[in-house]
């Protein structure tokens, strides 16, 4: 038998055409994908004045800048960050060049830090209180009252919805220029968002606790106690460090519209351009942050631990 | 087993038993002890944390908060307000968003496979590129702001590239991550058929990670978005200018305006890039 040329079946025919129309198709899909975003682009760099000029007249502006920032040219008889060499690194206070040059506001530093760690406990904890008072009546398994849940829900949406930032710079102005302003949008936004994390939890709990303690004639409150805390409580904390890491961050941008903390003093230095200050604040910032987010992990690790 | 009868138990078989077993018969002295140090301290820590912020400022500042708050709910000046302006600034801050993002994602892109322990197996270079990355996302897109501000001056510059640096960061780390974590099978087959290194990253590595990328990138720039609406109170352009120069009006009734047009944008991209993330990640899946 003469084997057959396979290109004239007819099956093979159809594969070829079907094959041929689906990858038109496809890439049909992809380019006009491409084209749509492309699109958008276009239209938002006309919105944000977002021009190649733009862009040619800033980045030997950002170059020098951080060149500034990271520079080892002597500025104002230092450069901004020391270069790192044995002989002056540890040098006094008036040597250029050292530790202690670049440091040298450290005790200032400190204090601002210091405070704006203990902003965050404190918006965490007054979240965490209110987020834990706010989120049994939001729960629809738990509080068969369909209105009061909406109502919860909706109050806990807004609250976590306007940005911490602004409502900071709101608060400024009732309760001054502070970190108490700072503390209570910070604190706000952790209600909201917390509460929702923690309906969820309650959302999933187990009913059948609850179902017990309502037949021994337990009343509503004894029933959220004994009934669904135990199950969610290693949960609410958890979710309640890693707030707190979250919150730590918020409080250190704070300040920036006077609301406390690090970072109106690190919105002054960046304003003045005194260069090795902005960065010795940030390597700061960024030792706390890392330093407070390991030390919160291994809590976290404890408590999901615990209940496993 | 002995058993013992109730009216057997005398005070001493009580004290012997308690001698025996403290922890039964209720709170040991020892854990009364560390009760009240614990509830000692915390309540040190709160006088010590009131004395550090004064609280006691919330209640005079209520009164004033009442204050705008009336103030904010009053809206009978709107047809008096600027809203063409308004709404060209939330348009910019939406732009400011999808740009930075948008710039973010080419960036991170060749960021994210050097930064892939499987595309390039040198443990030190790794450690460098994750190291960056941390440093890039751990500095607030606040701060970039501000400092994008005293390089570039004034501007929606600013913010876009404020985004684009933090968001480099998150993308290129996210990136890595889908990267490493793709089936290797897929990738000796596209070589087995004589692919070179480029093809076999395009249908070998592209197609498993795409999905994830999409629906990062929408989750990004959804967030990119709030957060830029905050930007505008460094200077950094968009919504948060025009609302940073209302509060320091105190035109309370504007900014509620203003805080009422961010969540309504808000929602609607919330809503849009659902939409787009389950029609683009349904799609994608059903490719294979």
């Amino acid at each position: 038998m003469i084997p057959q040329d396979p290109t004239n079946d007819p099956a093979y025919r159809l594969f070829v055409q079907r094959f041929g129309s689906l990858r038109r198709a496809r890439i049909a899909e992809t380019w006009l994908t491409i084209a749509v975003l492309a699109l958008l682009f276009l239209i938002s760099a006309v919105a944000t004045d977002f021009s190649p000029e733009q862009i040619a007249r800033g980045i030997p502006r950002i170059g020098e800048y951080f060149g500034k920032l990271l520079s080892i040219e002597p500025k104002r008889g230092a450069p901004s960050v020391p270069v790192l060499a044995w002989d002056h690194l540890f040098g006094g206070v008036k040597e250029p060049q050292s530790v202690a040059y670049w440091f040298y506001r450290i005790d200032v530093y400190t204090k601002l830090l210091w405070q704006t760690v203990q902003m965050a406990i404190i918006a965490t904890v007054m979240g965490f209180t209110a987020a834990f008072v706010l989120c049994f009546p939001a729960t629809g398994t738990l509080l068969p009252l369909r209105p009061v849940v909406f109502l919860v829900r909706r109050v806990l949406e807004i609250l976590r919805t306007i940005p911490q930032v602004v409502l900071a710079f709101i608060f400024v102005w009732p309760f001054g220029i502070g970190p108490l302003a700072g503390i209570l949008a910070i604190g706000i936004h952790t209600t909201g968002a917390l509460g929702k994390l923690f309906t969820e939890l309650n959302e999933n709990a187990d009913l059948r606790a609850v179902e017990g303690i309502r037949s021994v004639g337990g009343s509503w409150l004894a029933q959220m106690r004994y009934g669904v805390m135990p199950q969610v409580l290693p949960g609410f904390l958890s979710y309640g460090l890693l707030r707190f890491e979250i919150n730590v961050r918020s409080s250190t941008i704070i300040g920036f519209v006077g609301a406390g903390g690090i970072g109106s003093e690190l919105k002054r230095v960046i304003g003045f351009n005194i260069y090795e200050e902005v960065s010795a604040i940030c390597i700061l910032i960024l030792l706390v942050v890392v330093a407070l987010d390991l030390t919160s992990e291994r809590i976290r690790h404890r408590f999901i631990g615990n209940t496993v | 087993m002995n058993s013992i009868r109730l009216s057997d138990i005398g005070p001493a078989e009580i004290a012997a038993q308690r001698q025996r077993m403290p922890a039964v018969f209720g709170m040991t002295g020892r854990d009364r002890a560390i009760r009240w140090i614990v509830f000692g301290a915390a309540a040190a820590y709160l006088a010590y944390l009131h004395w550090l912020f004064d609280f006691g400022r919330v209640f005079s500042g209520l009164e004033k908060l009442w204050v705008i708050t009336r103030l904010m709910l009053d809206w009978s000046a709107f047809s008096s307000w600027d809203h063409v302006e308004l709404i060209q600034s939330m348009v910019e801050t939406v732009a400011m968003a999808y740009l930075g993002s948008m710039l973010a994602v080419v960036l991170a892109l060749p960021l994210g496979f050097l930064g892939a322990y499987n595309i390039v197996p040198q443990r030190v270079f790794r450690f460098l590129t994750r190291r960056l990355f941390d440093g890039m996302r751990g500095i607030d897109q606040l701060i970039w702001a501000l400092v994008f501000v005293r390089a570039v001056g004034l501007g929606p510059i600013a913010g876009i590239l404020a985004i684009c640096i933090a968001d480099t960061g998150v993308f290129a780390k996210l990136f890595a991550e889908a990267i490493e974590t793709i089936d290797r099978k897929q990738l000796d087959g596209v070589t087995s058929t004589g692919a070179n290194r480029l093809q076999a990253l395009r249908f070998g590595v592209v197609p498993q990670i795409l999905p994830v990328m999409i629906s990062q990138v929408l989750y990004q720039i959804e967030s990119n978005s709030r957060e830029a609406t905050i930007l505008g109170l460094v200077g950094a352009g968009g919504i948060g200018l025009r609302l940073s120069e209302r509060i320091q009006i105190n035109a309370w009734d504007q900014v509620a305006y203003v805080i009422v047009l961010v969540l309504i944008t808000v929602a609607v991209i919330d809503f849009v890039s659902r939409l787009l993330r389950m029609r683009l990640i349904g799609t994608a899946s059903r490719r294979g």
